[in-house]
This record gives C-alpha cells, sequence and structure tokens, in this order.
C-alpha cells in the first residue's frame, strides 16, 4: 500500500470521526428536548406538580392551536414583535451613535463618565411608569423601553472597544494623513464590528425584558399582555404559552443576528 | 540646500508626575536619495523621532524641513512603515495596498495598476483578493511596503520594520527593500537596535545615546559596503571591523554596572 491512499484513508477516517461526533451532540440534544417535556407532561398528568400551576404541554398545545386559529396568537406576537426589533435596533444605532461621538470628543467622554456611570447601574424598567406617563400608554412607551434598556450598556461597551483599537492602525492612515472621520470609518469602526455584534447577541435578551415589561405595564396587548392577563386570571397555560412563544423568537433573532455576523466580519477565515 | 533637515530638535513628553525629555539638541541633514540608519539603545527616542519628522508628532522645539518645506505640510511625502505590518485584516490586500489614495481621494485606474505592479515586482502575484490572515509575516510585510510605496513618498521611514521576523526571512527582506529603495531613488531612515542591520542596509548610521536622546556618533559607511546588496555587505570583509567599533561605541553607552 502506498503512502498516499495512507493519508487519504486516514482523512476519510477522521472525517467520519467528526461526522460520529456531531451525530452523538444531536442525539443527546433530542435527547434532553424529550425528556423535558414528556417529563413535564408525565409529571403534570400524575399530578406530581400542580397542573393548574405548571399547565403541561398538550394543554399549552391545544391552547396554541386554538390560538393560531382564531387568529389572536399572530395579533400579539405581531405587536410583541415589532416592538422588540423596533427597541433593538433603536437602542443598538442610538448606543453606537452616542459611542461614535464620545470617541470624537474626548473632552465629552470625560465629562459624560459619572453620568454613564449612574445612568448605567440605575434599574432601567424601574423607568417605566415615567415613561408609560410621558408618552401615553401606547406603542410608542414600549418601544421606548425596549431601547432604554440596551442603549446605555452599547454605549459603554462600543466606546470601550472604540478605545482600544490598536493606535497603530490610527498612525498607519496618519500618515497617510487621514482626517479623524476617515480614521473612524476605515479603522475604529470596522475593527470594532465583533464587538458590536456581541452586543447585538445580548441586546436581543435585552430588548424582550424591556419589551415584556413594557406590556405588563401598559396591559393592552402583546406577548407580555398574554403573560399578566395569564397570570390574573390564573391561566397559566397562557402565561406557558407565551413563555414559549417568546423563547423561539427571541432564538430566531438571536441566530440572524449571527448570520449578520458572518456577512459582516470577513477576513478569510 | 538638504533634503531633510532637523535643526535643533528638543522633546519633552509630560505626565502628572514627571516631564520626561525623549530627545534634546537633535541636528542633522539628510542628503535626497540617502539611506540613513537610526541606531540606538531602546529608550533613546528613536520612534519619537520619527513621529516627529513624519509630522504626526509636534516637536517641543525646533524645526524640520522636506525640501525646504515645513513637514507639517508635506506629510504626503512621507512614508512610513512600523514594526508590524498593520495590513487592516478586514480589507483584502488590495484593499490594503489601495488605501494611501482611498484616504486621499486620487484612487483611479492608473494608480491601482502602479499599486499592482508594484505587489508583483515585490514577487506577489495573485494574492490582491485574499486577505492579510491567508499571507506569512515576510508576505505581510512585503504588502506593507507596497501599502507605504504605492503612494510614491519621496522619504520613507523604517521603523524597526524586521524586527518581527525570523532571520532569514529579515535577510531576504533587507536585499529586496534595500534594492526596491536604490531602484527607486528613495531617500530612507531605518530605525533599529540591530547593528549588522545598520551597517549592511545604509550609508550614514547615527548612533544614539539614551536619556535624553541625543545623537551620540555619527558611521559613515565606505563605499564598498553601501554597493553591496545587504546580504554581501553582511560577509564582506570591511563588515567585522565596522561592527566591532560600533559595538564598543554602543557598549560605551550601557551603564557600567548593567552585567
Amino acid at each position: 500500500m502506498n503512502p498516499q491512499t495512507n493519508i487519504e484513508q486516514g482523512h476519510r477516517r477522521y472525517l467520519q470521526s467528526l461526522k460520529r461526533e456531531k451525530k452523538w451532540v444531536r442525539f443527546y440534544q433530542l435527547i434532553i428536548f424529550l425528556v423535558f417535556f414528556s417529563g413535564w407532561e408525565i409529571a403534570s398528568r400524575l399530578q406530581w406538580i400542580d397542573p393548574l400551576i405548571f399547565s403541561s404541554p398538550s394543554k399549552v398545545w391545544e391552547l396554541f392551536l386554538a390560538k393560531v386559529q382564531d387568529g389572536t396568537l399572530f395579533v400579539d406576537l405581531s405587536y410583541t414583535l415589532f416592538e422588540t426589533i423596533f427597541g433593538f435596533i433603536l437602542g443598538t444605532v442610538l448606543g453606537t451613535l452616542l459611542a461614535a461621538i464620545l470617541w470624537w470628543s474626548p473632552l465629552l467622554s470625560k465629562i459624560a463618565d459619572p453620568y454613564l456611570v449612574v445612568l448605567n447601574s440605575m434599574p432601567k424598567v424601574a423607568l417605566g411608569p415615567i415613561l408609560i406617563v410621558a408618552l401615553g400608554p401606547s406603542f410608542t412607551s414600549i418601544v421606548a423601553m425596549g431601547a432604554i434598556i440596551s442603549i446605555i450598556i452599547t454605549t459603554i461597551v462600543v466606546y470601550t472597544s472604540f478605545k482600544e483599537v490598536d493606535p497603530n492602525y490610527i498612525k498607519v492612515l496618519q500618515t497617510f494623513g487621514a482626517t479623524r472621520f476617515q480614521i473612524f470609518k476605515e479603522a475604529i469602526l470596522p475593527a470594532s464590528f465583533p464587538v458590536i455584534i456581541s452586543t447585538l447577541k445580548v441586546n436581543v435578551g435585552l430588548s424582550w425584558v424591556g419589551v415584556i415589561v413594557g406590556e405588563f405595564l401598559v396591559a393592552s396587548k402583546g406577548l407580555g399582555y398574554m403573560i399578566i392577563y395569564g397570570f390574573q386570571v390564573f391561566n397559566f397555560t397562557l402565561v406557558m404559552l407565551s413563555l414559549l412563544v417568546i423563547a423561539v423568537c427571541a432564538t430566531i433573532m438571536y441566530q440572524l443576528v449571527e448570520l449578520l455576523e458572518r456577512k459582516l466580519i470577513k477576513n478569510g477565515s | 540646500m538638504d533634503f531633510l533637515s532637523l535643526q535643533e530638535i528638543h522633546h519633552t513628553y509630560f505626565t502628572k508626575t514627571s516631564a520626561t525629555t525623549a530627545l534634546s539638541d537633535i541636528s542633522l541633514e539628510i542628503g535626497e536619495g540617502e539611506f540613513v540608519s537610526f541606531l540606538g539603545p531602546s529608550g533613546c527616542g528613536k520612534t519619537t523621532l520619527l513621529s516627529i519628522i513624519a509630522g504626526l508628532l509636534e516637536p517641543t522645539a525646533g524645526a524640520i524641513t522636506l525640501e525646504g518645506k515645513d513637514v507639517q505640510e508635506a506629510s504626503k511625502n512621507i512614508g512610513y512603515m512600523l514594526q508590524q505590518d498593520y495590513l487592516f485584516p478586514w480589507k483584502t490586500i488590495e484593499e490594503n495596498i489601495l488605501l494611501g489614495f482611498k484616504i486621499d481621494g486620487s484612487l483611479n485606474d492608473s494608480n491601482r495598476d502602479y499599486a499592482l505592479t508594484l505587489l508583483e515586482k515585490m514577487g506577489l502575484k495573485g494574492v490582491e483578493k485574499q486577505y492579510p490572515k491567508q499571507l506569512s509575516g515576510g508576505m505581510r510585510q512585503r504588502v506593507a511596503l507596497v501599502r507605504t510605496l504605492a503612494t510614491e513618498p519621496k522619504l520613507l521611514m523604517l521603523d524597526e520594520p524586521f524586527s518581527a521576523l525570523d532571520y532569514q526571512t529579515k535577510l531576504k527582506l533587507e536585499d529586496l527593500v534595500s534594492n526596491t529603495l536604490k531602484s527607486f531613488g528613495k531617500t530612507a531612515i531605518l530605525v533599529t537596535h540591530d547593528i549588522g542591520e545598520a551597517i549592511a542596509m545604509s550609508d550614514r548610521i547615527f548612533l544614539f545615546s539614551s536619556s535624553p536622546g541625543q545623537i551620540h556618533k555619527t558611521f559613515i559607511m565606505p563605499d564598498e559596503l553601501r554597493e553591496a546588496t545587504p546580504f554581501n555587505a553582511r560577509n564582506h570583509e570591511a563588515y567585522s571591523s565596522i561592527f566591532q567599533t560600533v559595538w564598543k561605541e554602543l557598549e560605551s553607552l550601557e551603564p557600567a554596572n548593567k552585567h
């Protein structure tokens, strides 16, 4: 047997072992999924847990089908989804913009520093009542909640990454006579894309928190309203359904951000 | 008139607790087409001096002129190559070498062709669409050289450009850079702490002493070393005696109790 075929065989074996490992990972993931839901169902039927509080997958599924058929689920879902996406984009864009302004003016960033710390440590959901009174119990105040919860932390994290860009990249551009705007566009911003993307991932979660709390407070429609309503009339199947729908939507949003990451960060790897 | 002239440059850095004089009374002249080296121990302000010549830093006192003009205005005529390649990892090789044109808004087809020809001359044909990560250290440093040369600077500053490379690559690149600069008739300043490199590449060596940075001594290389390529210069019989002389001077600069 010549060494060439030996190497080929070795490579094939290596690929097979990779495939096998992937199969096992998928298998265990599926097992956890099935154990969780069937465990939940069984525990609920056998009254190990209180079915009134914890409901059961079959009841949630029935309610899901019913709400899909009469269309009410989509109405609530679309409200929440729209508010979340809007709040998420607003929070991230405004946060990054603020970070850019702070980078632009070192003096301003020194002046703003203590205020950023105060604003960041304040629990933003506590501003909810004020927002609702100021902006009205509507779409606007809920979007504002979704945005405000992520804006300051985005500013701080992105600004820090702007500052940490290797000064030698700036030096390269300066030797070509670059303006401050060109330095920002050619070096600072693209070098910070990985950090911006990872704040996007955090902001997906934060915006959902902001919007759901907003809907708790406004309590007229949306998945947050479904939760608070289900809680008030003691219909926990409704609460569970909302939670599961939120989990699925938040995951999809997260995946979309990862897709954006692959598009945005190109360096040949 | 001299090509580049520095008159009584002083520079002091201020911090909260101290004022450090990095450079003191530096005056020198460099002729067009000359290759000089700044050699000295670390902390002698060599890089500071390069930043001042490049117009990136304003000296506390003194004046620098390039062809009779203040360097702040003439900064487009100065190219700067750093210790590492600092190619932008998110840009392709082509985008990297065209960066200078993009910044000053002069990107056109003839500029692009010129930059790509330079890349080919450096033995890097066919890497235009690749990303820096896909290239070896020596190749990346050659790309950085193309990026610096593409805008046709009259004065080139090399801040320890070979220090991050392995020895073999370094020797090859020394020859390549030296030949390229000679064929274009460029004036160059090399900052290094490698005595051999300074002797092999330059026409003149300025030896710096540290804290504060001052010109301690100037060595003029003999013609036979100037004409040889850096690799051949290292093997030339005149090389080792000059090496000894420079070495002794450098030793005398160090505090006696150091070892």
